[in-house]
């Protein structure tokens, strides 16, 4: 076997080695949850403007410390502003909780697949999140937002742990003060003084106002909640092709190169994170893959 | 009358009920209307009836001697509350508490379970029913106990 | 490397030295085999003096031996437990450095303008087996061919000049027929030469892959390939062919691991595996590599470097909460399963090239032929 001379000939320009961080500047950190916060960035240097798609990942590193992937939490439609969510619980966010305004992060990205948001034109979109999981959907959801008018309905069906896991609050709050959007928020278990609901996400799903048959959803959660979201959006009437869901996988390059990723035959960096739940449906239910 | 036959004819529930069934139960139903912050039953208390909730919240929760009462599970519009009138001893294992003004459908369990025991046939009928409800109830807890959301899932 | 000039010549063993010489005088840095540790290793040479002349190897299960032949044969080993994959994907390999200062911190690209890289000296690979040209092509398509092209490996890559040496004797672990990867190189190199020793005088038939290669041989004492030369490489590779002792079936074997991703054979072959990585990291294909940031001790500078990792440790697809493949089985199941049947669907080629390095450097002697065997005949 040869290689493709194609595959000789072309010369790498150095100036985009996409394994070397970019520098930006915090300009805030804000605590969402006792463990989860939000960091918001700005680009120094040679880069002004950061443009990405919802659901998109970067690489975050912090000095010495060490990199991993975090989805951007923001809104696309503001490229001077990069906006992360994410749970202190590894070294690297732990290190990141600590740090403050003016200090330095290392970025590299945007990576990974979005959510194909053009797909729901005209059409109901649901959006389903578990946990942190409403991070990576929340660009999609200022999107869908910005441009209301090309959606039917739009539903925001949200799960979390307790009433104190709730994330982005005040925001949830504003889009449910709002005629067009519906949002549900359920938790796995409260205590009285909570007036929402208490159950599991799924639970949300057979009374949502949008038409199966002409619904795109958008899941993203633990993998366990969005397989049984999947199964019952499905027993709904939704089509499994109009299902796509966020996977997450070991990833140390972000660029399809490291092979941790690997999820059966796909890269969930490159080829993912966001998958048609169809394509990967008989894959999410094989052990150990 | 007329009008809770059609309501329950709707809910899926009763889907596929014969009609002579079907009057039967129309025939222990009765409408129910309970306020906000009301009570519908406590635990340890006779269970008679099973609910069709037409709208409204019910919060089933259970008493903890150091943290007050601790939501297990809301239930509303379209959900059916209760089946502990279906097995001995009859009695409710968690207090359901109106959260806002709701209404319901009540459905006479104890008339119904005698009815049940003298043709097993609807007694058959009605359990397919209820294994169900139990069978999603189960499974929502299941994905509650693994604590996804969780520090270590 | 533009189309196969498949003009054959021969040149005398003396000649070898100047080969060498000429591809150093054309600023190459000449790597080829070396006798170190017991084993047959590649580095840089300087002459064919340091050749593993009159040595050979035994190759089988979980055993490597290195044998004095007692004759000037110089390429009559197989492949010993290094590959040029470390030439071209090196073991540890800095991505960049960068310093802490009073007020925030150098990242590479704090600068508007690029970092200027430096020219890396072009390697001359000298003794490349079929099975390990077949390896670099494969290793082409991870690094180069998908929407992110690797720059170490770019660099590393780019201006090579390939001298592939065709193998006159199978190794024990060897099955390249198999695998339509050997033992004759067909394309992929400069040059490629066939050792012929013939009573007392010692040879080489010369394949010449490229223009380079040509132009290269122009400073050489060649002559014109006779018929009986030709018969003579047809010979060699005909035999190697037969000597070979094992075989692995490709046919139809995306599917058939795909469809017995719960075959009782995973299970089984999990009690043995010690997943001591071994198999991956002398694997020419094997491409995994992890990302390490370190300091130094003051917290002054910091680095990152990047190195070789395997799909057999648990660390690997390590995610919040802890692994996905936390069995043995699921880890010997993802390689095997990678190898001959998800790198088809990622790269358009197997990951396997048939030089049976992994047989060989497992401490337990598992024989992947052995395996993908054991499941074709009895498929669940």
């Amino acid at each position: 076997m040869a290689t493709d001379p194609e595959l000789l000939s072309l010369k790498v320009d150095y100036k985009w080695n996409p394994m070397l961080p970019w520098p930006f500047q915090i300009r805030r950190v804000k605590h969402e949850t006792e463990d989860t916060f939000t960091i918001e960035l700005q680009p120094l240097g040679a880069l002004e403007e950061f443009a990405y798609q919802p659901g998109q990942f970067n690489m975050l590193y912090v000095y010495g410390v060490g990199e991993i992937p975090i989805s951007i939490s923001g809104d696309p439609a503001n490229p001077r502003v990069l906006v992360h969510t994410t749970r202190a619980v590894g070294t690297v966010t732990k290190a990141m909780d600590k740090m403050k305004r003016g200090d330095i992060l290392g970025i590299r990205g945007p990576y990974g697949t979005p959510w194909p948001i053009d797909q729901a034109n005209g059409s109901d979109v649901v959006f389903v999140a578990g946990g942190i999981g409403l991070a990576p959907l929340r660009p999609a959801l200022y999107e869908v937002v910005a441009h209301r008018e090309l959606y039917g309905k739009v539903v925001l069906l949200y799960g979390t742990r307790t009433p104190l896991d709730v994330l982005f609050r005040q925001e949830l709050e504003n889009w449910r003060a709002r005629f067009d959007l519906e949002i549900y928020v359920t938790v796995d278990r409260a205590m009285t003084g909570w007036r929402g609901n208490v159950g599991v996400v799924t639970n949300l799903i057979p009374r949502a106002p949008f038409d199966p048959r002409n619904t795109m959803a958008f899941v993203c959660g633990p993998e366990i909640m969005m397989r049984f979201t999947a199964m019952e959006l499905h027993k709904r009437g939704v089509d499994n092709e109009h299902i796509f869901v966020s996977m997450e996988r070991n990833m140390k390059c972000a660029i399809g190169l490291c092979g941790h990723c690997q999820f059966g035959s796909v890269f969930v960096c490159k080829d993912g994170p966001v998958f048609r739940y169809s394509e990967i449906k008989e894959m999410l239910v094989k052990w150990e893959i | 009358m007329e009008d809770l036959k059609n309501i329950l004819a709707e809910h899926p529930f009763f889907s596929g009920l014969n009609e002579e069934y079907f009057a039967l139960i129309v025939g222990c139903a009765s409408n129910m209307r309970i306020d906000a912050g009301k009570i519908i039953h406590r635990e340890g208390e006779e269970a008679n009836h099973f609910y069709l909730i037409r709208s409204g919240k019910v919060t089933l929760q259970m008493m903890t001697p150091n943290k007050g009462p601790l939501i297990i599970e809301t239930l509303t519009e379209g959900d059916i509350l209760g089946w502990s009138w279906l097995v001995p001893p009859y009695t409710w294992h968690f207090d359901a508490k109106a959260l806002d003004l709701t209404r319901m459908i009540a459905l006479d369990g104890k008339c119904l379970r005698t009815k049940c025991e003298n043709d097993h046939h609807l007694g058959y009928e009605l359990l397919k029913r209820f294994a169900d409800i139990m069978m999603k109830r189960l499974e929502s807890t299941r994905l509650q106990l693994m604590d996804i959301y969780g520090d270590r899932p | 490397m533009v189309g196969i000039h498949l003009k054959t010549l021969i040149f005398e063993r003396s000649e070898l030295d100047h080969l060498v010489e000429t591809l150093k005088r054309r600023d190459y840095k000449v790597i080829g085999p070396l006798l170190r540790g017991g084993a047959i290793v590649y580095d840089e040479i300087t002459n064919t003096s340091s050749l593993p002349i009159g040595w050979t190897d035994e190759r089988s299960n979980g055993k490597y031996r290195l044998k004095n032949r007692d004759d000037a044969v110089v390429f009559d080993w197989t492949v010993g437990p290094q590959s040029w994959k470390r030439f071209l994907f090196p073991p540890i390999q800095k991505i960049f450095a960068t310093h802490k200062r009073p007020k925030g911190i150098d990242l590479p690209n704090t600068k508007k303008q690029p970092v200027q890289e430096t020219v890396p000296a072009k390697y001359a690979f000298l003794g490349v087996r079929p099975c390990d040209l077949h390896a670099i092509a494969v290793q082409d398509k991870v690094f180069l061919g998908g929407p992110y092209r690797d720059p170490v490996y770019e660099r590393k890559r780019s201006g090579n000049f390939i001298i592939a040496v065709n193998c006159r004797q199978a190794g024990g672990t060897c099955f390249c027929a198999s695998m339509g990867t050997g033992p004759k190189a067909t394309s992929g190199f400069d040059i490629a030469l066939t050792e012929v020793l013939e009573g007392k005088r010692h040879y080489f038939i010369v394949e010449v892959g490229t223009e380079l290669g040509g132009e290269v041989l122009k400073s050489l004492k060649c002559l014109k390939a006779t018929d009986e030369n030709l018969a003579a490489l047809k010979e060699i590779c005909e035999k190697t062919t037969q000597q070979m002792g094992r075989s692995l079936d490709t046919t139809n074997l995306k599917s058939i691991l795909y469809q017995n991703s719960e075959h009782p054979r995973w299970e089984s072959t999990a009690s043995r595996c010690l997943t001591c990585a071994n198999c991956t990291m002398v694997c020419p294909t094997c491409f995994c590599a992890t990302i390490e940031d370190v300091t130094d001790l003051s917290g002054k500078q910091a680095e990152r470097m990047r190195k070789w990792d395997s799909c057999f440790t648990l660390d690997f697809s390590y995610i919040h909460g802890g692994s996905v493949r936390a069995s043995t089985k699921a880890r010997y199941r993802q390689w095997v399963t990678h190898k001959l049947a998800s790198w088809v669907d990622q790269f358009g080629t197997l990951g396997c090239v048939g030089c049976g390095r992994c047989i060989t450097w497992c401490p337990v002697g598992i024989d992947i032929t052995e395996e993908v065997r054991t499941i074709r005949e009895n498929q669940s």
